[in-house]
C-alpha cells in the first residue's frame, strides 16, 4: 500500500474576479522512501497541491474536491481536530516563503519546540534540547547559541534551514518540501538534500519535493511528476524523464534544442523558457490546455482533453502525439 | 530607549513652558479677582508682589519650574492651601477612574476585537461591528446622560452621582465608579475593538500562521501567534487613545460630579485659580508623557525588531 494517495485532488479558490482552478486534476501515489519531484512553471498549481495535503488552506473560499490517502486511509473524512494530530506529525511541509514564515515574534527554539510539545510529549527543557539537536542537523552553526535568535536576525538561508528543522522534527511520514533549496547557496543545499537522503534511508519518509532546479531532481528524485495548468501531463522514473521525455511541455521544460543550453552561470541546471502565455486558471476546457504553445498539436488534441497513458512501465504521459526517443 | 527618555523630557519642557504662557493668556487678571473687584490698588499691587506676577515672565517660569521640581506648586489663590496638598488629593481619583475605564476599555474592545476576527463574518462580529460603530460616535455626555437615565432613574440600580473615597468604602466606591468607568471606557473599547479586529485579522492570514497550523497546533494557539503581532498595534492605539482619555475624564467627571483632576481643573478655570490650574494641566501633561513612555517601552517589549534598533540588548 502506497504511503500516501492522491486522487483526482481538485482545488478551486473563489476570488472577487471568479473563480481560479489552481488544481484540476491532479493524482498520484508515494511509496514509502520514495522521492517524488513535482515540477513545472510558475502558477501550474505546484504550491497548492502541496498545501491541500494536509488540508492547510483552510479559508472559507476554497472548494477541495477529491481524495487524499494516507497509508490506506482517507484523510478527507477527517475532521478538522483529527487533522491537527496528522499536521506536522505524519505529514509536515516545508513552505515556499522562508523570509515570511517564521513568527517575527518567537525565538527560533520556541518555534522548533512548538512542534515537539504538541506530538512528542516531551518537557519543555527536553523540546529545547532536540531544538538545539535539530539545528545542528540542518547545519546551522553555533546552534546553541541561535536558538536564541529572532528570525529577523538570521539570513534567508537559515530561516529556510529553521522551517526545514521544524518539519523534520518529528519524523514524518511524508516531507512536503516546497522549493526548499531556493534561498541557499550550494553547498548547503546539498547538505539540505543530504538530511532528506538520511531521513528518506534511515526512516523511511515518502518525500514530495517541489522545484526549479533539475540539477536538484536528477540527484535526489526516484521519479518525477511534470504538471501543466492544475494537471500532472507527464509522470515517469527520474531516469526516463531525462532520457526519454515523450510530452511535449515535458521535451520543452528540459530545453529541446542544443543552444537552449540548461547549463546556468551559477551552475545550476534550471527549466528552459517556453514561449507562449499559460492558459487562465479559470476555465477548465476539455481540450489539451498547451496546444496554443505545442509545436505538435492537431485538430485532435482541441477536440477532447488527452489521458493518462502508459508509454513505459511506470511512464504514463497525457499527450496524443507523445515524442518517442531520446532528446537530441 | 535613551532616545525616547530625552524625548520626553523635551516635551515635558516644551508642555511646560506652553502651560505656563497658556494660562498667562487667560482673560482677567488674577490679582484683581483674589483681591476682589472693588479693592484698593495697594492692595492689589500687594497681592501682585507677593506672588511674583510683577516680575518678568521668564522670571516667574524659571522660579515656577525651580519650585515645581521640588514639589512645590505654590498655594491656591483661593484659600491658600498648597496646590500640592490639593493635587495629591485629587489625583488618585482621576487615575482610579481612568484606570478603571482603561481596564473596561481594554478588557471589552480587545475581547470584541479578537472574537470578531476569530469568528469573522458570525453574528458576533457583526454586533462588534455596531458596537464599534455606535460606541465611536456617541459623545461622553450623552452617553453619560443615558447611563444617568437608565441605571440610576429607571432601574435605580446604580447612583448617579457623588464620590466616596476607596479607603473610606471600597465597595461604595466601586459601585459609584462603575457607571463613570464604563462611560469613559465605552469609547476606548471601541477604537481597539476596531483596531483589534484589523490588526488580528491582518495577521491571521500571514505565512507564519499557516506554518503554526502545519505544525498541528489547535485553532487557539494559531490564534495567540497572530494576536502577539498584533499587540503592537493595539499598544500604540492605547497610547494614542490617552489623550482623548483625559479629555473625556474631564467631561465624564463634571457628569458624574466626581472630584478628581477634571472638576478641578475646571473649577480652577473659572475662578482665575492659576497656580491650582497651572499645576493640575502640568501633572496631567507630565502623565500623558510618562505613560506614552511607557507605551514605547512596552512596543519594544512585543516587537524584537524595535528592540534591536533600540539597541536594548
Ligand atoms: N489563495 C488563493 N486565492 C486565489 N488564487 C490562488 C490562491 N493561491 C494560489 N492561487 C492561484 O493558483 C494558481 C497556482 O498557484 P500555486 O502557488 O499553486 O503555483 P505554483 O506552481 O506553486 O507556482 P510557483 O512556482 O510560482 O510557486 C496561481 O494562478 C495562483 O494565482
Ligand atoms: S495533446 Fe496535442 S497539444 Fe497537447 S501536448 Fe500533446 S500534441 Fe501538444
Ligand atoms: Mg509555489
Amino acid at each position: 500500500m502506497s504511503v500516501l494517495a492522491v486522487e483526482h485532488l481538485r482545488v478551486e479558490f473563489g476570488t472577487e474576479n471568479g473563480p481560479v482552478i489552481a488544481v484540476k486534476d491532479v493524482s498520484f501515489k508515494l511509496e514509502k522512501g520514495e522521492i517524488l519531484s513535482l515540477v513545472g512553471e510558475s502558477g501550474c498549481g505546484k504550491s497548492t497541491v502541496a498545501m491541500s495535503i494536509p488540508r492547510l488552506l483552510g479559508d472559507s473560499n476554497v472548494t477541495l474536491g477529491g481524495s487524499v490517502r494516507l497509508n490506506g486511509v482517507d484523510l478527507s473524512a477527517f475532521s478538522e481536530k483529527r487533522m491537527q494530530a496528522v499536521r506536522g506529525k505524519e505529514i509536515s511541509v516545508v513552505f515556499q516563503e522562508p523570509m515570511t514564515s517564521l513568527n517575527p515574534a518567537y525565538t527560533v527554539g520556541s518555534q522548533i519546540s512548538e512542534v515537539l510539545l504538541r506530538h512528542e510529549g516531551l518537557s519543555r527543557r527536553a523540546a529545547l534540547a532536540r531544538a538545539v539537536e535539530l539545528l545542528e542537523l540542518v547545519g546551522i552553526p553555533d546552534a546553541q547559541r541561535r536558538i536564541a535568535a529572532f528570525p529577523h536576525e538570521l539570513s534567508g538561508g537559515m530561516r529556510q534551514r529553521v522551517m526545514i528543522a521544524i518539519a523534520v522534527a518529528c519524523d514524518p511520514l511524508v516531507l512536503i518540501a516546497d522549493e526548499p533549496t531556493t534561498a541557499l547557496d550550494v553547498t548547503i543545499q546539498a547538505g539540505v538534500l543530504d538530511i532528506f537522503r538520511r531521513l528518506r534511508d534511515n526512516l523511511g519518509t515518502s518525500i514530495v519535493l517541489i522545484t526549479h532546479d533539475l540539477g536538484v531532481v536528477a540527484d535526489i528524485a526516484d521519479r518525477v511528476a511534470i504538471m501543466y495548468a492544475g494537471r500532472i501531463v507527464e509522470m515517469a522514473p527520474t531516469v526516463a524523464i531525462f532520457a526519454a521525455p515523450t510530452h511535449p511541455y515535458t521535451r520543452g521544460l528540459l530545453g529541446a534544442l542544443p543552444s537552449r543550453a540548461v547549463m546556468q552561470t551559477d551552475g545550476r541546471r534550471r527549466l528552459t523558457d517556453i514561449p507562449g502565455l499559460v492558459p487562465s486558471p479559470s476555465t477548465d476546457p476539455d481540450e489539451c490546455q498547451f496546444a496554443p504553445r505545442c509545436a505538435s498539436a492537431s485538430g485532435a488534441c482541441t477536440a477532447a482533453r488527452p489521458a493518462a497513458d502508459l508509454v513505459a512501465v511506470g511512464h504514463s504521459v497525457s499527450c496524443y502525439h507523445p515524442a518517442v526517443g531520446a532528446m537530441l | 530607549m535613551l532616545q525616547q527618555v530625552i524625548t520626553s523630557i523635551v516635551t515635558l519642557f516644551l508642555a511646560s513652558i506652553v502651560v505656563f504662557v497658556g494660562v498667562r493668556l487667560l482673560p482677567g487678571d488674577p490679582a484683581l479677582v483674589l483681591a476682589g473687584e472693588t479693592a484698593d490698588p495697594a492692595v492689589v499691587a500687594a497681592i501682585r508682589e507677593q506672588f511674583g506676577l510683577n516680575q518678568p515672565i521668564w522670571i516667574q517660569y524659571f522660579n515656577y519650574v525651580g519650585q515645581a521640581l521640588q514639589g512645590n506648586f505654590g498655594v491656591s489663590t483661593r484659600d491658600r492651601i498648597p496646590v500640592a496638598e490639593i493635587l495629591l488629593q485629587r489625583l488618585p481619583i482621576t487615575l482610579e477612574l481612568a484606570g478603571l475605564a482603561i481596564l473596561v476599555g481594554v478588557l471589552i474592545g480587545l475581547t470584541a476585537g479578537i472574537v470578531s476576527a476569530v469568528k469573522r463574518g458570525s453574528f458576533a462580529d457583526y454586533a462588534a461591528n455596531v458596537f464599534g460603530l455606535i460606541g465611536l460616535s456617541v459623545p461622553h455626555f450623552w452617553l453619560g446622560m443615558l447611563a444617568i437615565l437608565f441605571f440610576a432613574i429607571n432601574l435605580q440600580i446604580l447612583p448617579a452621582s457623588g464620590y466616596v473615597a476607596f479607603t473610606e468604602d471600597p465597595a461604595e466606591n466601586l459601585r459609584r465608579m462603575i457607571l463613570p468607568a464604563l462611560v469613559l471606557g465605552t469609547g476606548l473599547s471601541a477604537v481597539l475593538m476596531r483596531q483589534t479586529r484589523a490588526a488580528l485579522l491582518g495577521q491571521l492570514s500571514a505565512d507564519y500562521v499557516r506554518t503554526a497550523r502545519s505544525k498541528g497546533v489547535s485553532r487557539s494557539r494559531e490564534v495567540k501567534h497572530a494576536l502577539r503581532n498584533s499587540l503592537t498595534t493595539v499598544v500604540t492605539v492605547l497610547g494614542l487613545q490617552l489623550g482623548a482619555l483625559i479629555g473625556g475624564a474631564i467631561i465624564t467627571e463634571q457628569i458624574f460630579v466626581i472630584p478628581g483632576f477634571g472638576k478641578l481643573i475646571i473649577d480652577a478655570v473659572s475662578a482665575r485659580n492659576y497656580p491650582v490650574l497651572q499645576g493640575a494641566v502640568l501633572v496631567a501633561v507630565t502623565g500623558y508623557v510618562l505613560v506614552n513612555l511607557a507605551v514605547d517601552i512596552a512596543y519594544a517589549y512585543l516587537n524584537p525588531r524595535m528592540r534591536l534598533a533600540g539597541g536594548a540588548r
